[in-house]
């Protein structure tokens, strides 16, 4: 059975998302804004004005840097783009939905259920996972246009606010739901019986290392 | 005399060409991938990833976002003299890699550890990495020039096992390598799984890395005892149940390569690393005439390489 396919705009309605169920492939068109630490940082806690109207012109947060550069005469050349592990941004993202209204994060490999149940849900928020994570090409195809680039003198192009007008791009995955299910921990699931099975006949080391244990006290040979 | 412009188009041509084509070993093994691949995400995931190479060529931008950390490896015959010396041809190589950053363009994910200083080129503090390696064949004056745009933050690690660990302690940490790596896909399987035996901690790692990225898909060991630990070290990777992403399925692993080298009598280094969806590898070599021949396989593990003895005894090989 091969998923289903849903166009979503980037300032999507309460009922959009409501409709989404974990698992679709989705596509985008609208206006989206790349932020990660940089950007979290220069807003929270430095308290920057953001150069955006949020959440009217997106809703959209991408947790992602793109293969683009700045040309002498100040256009953009944007190649693929591909998205960064989202969990490390769990320190900022409550309140960043809080300010900002997003509705969507995308980014890569998800958060945890209790993320999802304790900031996205209150906020009517979903995740969405890229798809690979390798797929940068068709991504960047779905870039229609480079608005602006925000904060690129602070923070660095691989950091700044990238702001993509996005036409079907694509593809994403549904990875959360707004009753906070997380579809990784529903995979990681049926996966975990398989596991102890193939573990069968192994060794555990015979080293243990001081880090992989949380006792400071246990002796590790 | 390699002429030293030769090597910056040459290795401008490598950057290029790594970042945007797929080589063919990697796609023909994620092709049968994806052909025996059952859960409908991770088959999803494989279909995804082969457009993903097709959009890349075809509109010649790079096939991820995440355009790695560009490396060298470097490698000559014993008669090979290079326009401007040593010196010159890692300038040039430095050169080529902040052109095509921005030529591309690649993602300047190169940064100070401390200070998080960019540069926008993916130049800086032993960035690229240069590696080199000799052989006393074929003769006269040639280079091989290397690159290697390996991805993943999260697909690599290390352990310290001991004899009495054995294959089963092999097998252990193999296994919660690829779990660890593999969850939500963080480590963009299935993958080339490179692994290092042996060495010192830090060879241990080279040699692993290695393994993973310069040798293609098929490849055996030329130790048949290692190439049977290679193919069953694969099975029990695509036996875990878990495929791209992290999603139920069976294809975490393309290809599995073990290399090895002498360690310390009372210890056994492993390290494990993963070559990702993103498998960016692009080779040419270079003579004195100015012919360029390119390629995708590295063909680093030469005989030479993995020698054993004090003098290189190339009539035994020959024999062997
Ligand atoms: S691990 Fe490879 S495929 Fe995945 S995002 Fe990084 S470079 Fe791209």
């Amino acid at each position: 059975m091969s998923p289903r396919e849903i166009r979503l705009s980037t300032t999507p309605t309460a009922e959009d998302i409501a409709a989404l169920r974990l698992g679709d492939v989705v596509y985008l068109d609208g206006l989206m804004y790349t932020a990660r630490e940089g950007v979290y940082m220069r807003a929270l806690e430095t308290k920057a004005n953001i150069p955006m109207e949020l959440p009217s012109e997106s809703a959209a947060n991408f947790h992602c840097s793109p293969a683009a550069s700045i040309r002498k005469d100040g256009s953009f050349d944007m190649g693929a783009v591909t998205a960064t592990a989202s969990f490390r941004f769990a320190k900022w993202l409550p309140e960043w939905m809080e300010k900002t209204g997003a509705r969507l994060i995308i980014g890569k490999g998800g958060m945890s259920s209790r993320d999802y149940k304790r900031y996205f849900v209150p906020n009517g928020a979903v995740y969405l996972t890229t798809v690979g994570y390798g797929t940068g090409a068709l991504l960047g195809r779905g870039v229609e246009n480079v608005e602006a680039v925000h904060w690129h003198e602070e923070l660095g192009l691989a950091q700044a606010m990238w702001v993509l007008r996005c036409n079907r791009m694509g593809p994403f995955i549904v990875a959360s739901d707004l009753e906070g299910n997380c579809l990784f921990e529903r995979e990681n699931a049926r996966i975990s019986d398989r596991i102890s099975q193939v573990y069968e006949g192994t060794r555990p080391a015979t080293l243990r290392r001081f880090g992989e244990t949380d006792d400071r006290n246990e002796e590790l040979i | 005399m390699i002429p030293i412009d030769l090597i910056q188009t040459t290795a401008e041509t490598l950057m290029d060409k790594a970042a945007i084509e797929i080589p063919q070993d990697y796609l023909d093994g994620l092709k049968a991938a994806a052909a025996t691949e059952n859960g409908d995400l991770s088959s999803f995931v494989l279909q995804a990833m082969l457009e993903n190479y097709e959009a890349a060529k075809e509109d010649r931008r790079a096939m991820c976002g995440d355009t790695g950390t560009p490396r060298w490896y470097v490698k000559m015959g014993n008669d090979t003299r290079i326009e401007g010396g040593p010196v010159a041809l890692e300038a040039a190589l430095r050169r080529a890699t902040a052109n095509r950053t921005n030529g591309v363009p690649l993602r300047p994910n190169r940064v100070h550890p401390l200070w998080r200083t960019d540069h926008d080129n993916n130049v800086g503090i032993g960035a690229p990495e240069i590696e080199y390696g000799y052989e006393p064949s074929p003769s006269g004056e040639w280079i091989d020039l290397i690159t290697v745009h390996k991805g993943g933050l999260f697909g690599t690690d290390y352990r310290m096992l001991f004899p009495s660990d054995g294959i089963e302690g092999i097998k252990r940490f193999y296994l919660d390598s690829l779990v660890a790596f593999g969850k939500r896909g963080l480590a963009c399987q299935p993958a080339i799984i490179g692994i290092g035996l042996g060495g010192c901690k830090d060879t241990c790692m080279v040699l692993g890395k290695r393994a993973a990225c310069l040798r293609t898909v098929g490849d055996r060991n030329s130790d048949p005892k290692i190439a049977a630990l290679e193919e069953e070290l694969k099975e029990l990777g695509n036996s875990i149940g878990m495929g791209a992403m992290g999603f139920v399925g069976k294809n975490m692993v393309i290809d599995a390569h073990v290399e090895v080298g002498y360690c310390h009598t009372g210890g056994m280094q492993m390290s494990v690393h993963a070559f990702c969806l993103s498998s960016r590898r692009a080779v040419a070599r270079i003579y004195a005439d100015g012919r360029v021949e390119h390629r995708t396989d590295p063909d680093w593990f030469t005989p030479y390489q993995r020698r054993e003895t004090v003098e290189w005894q190339p009539e035994m090989e020959a024999a062997e």
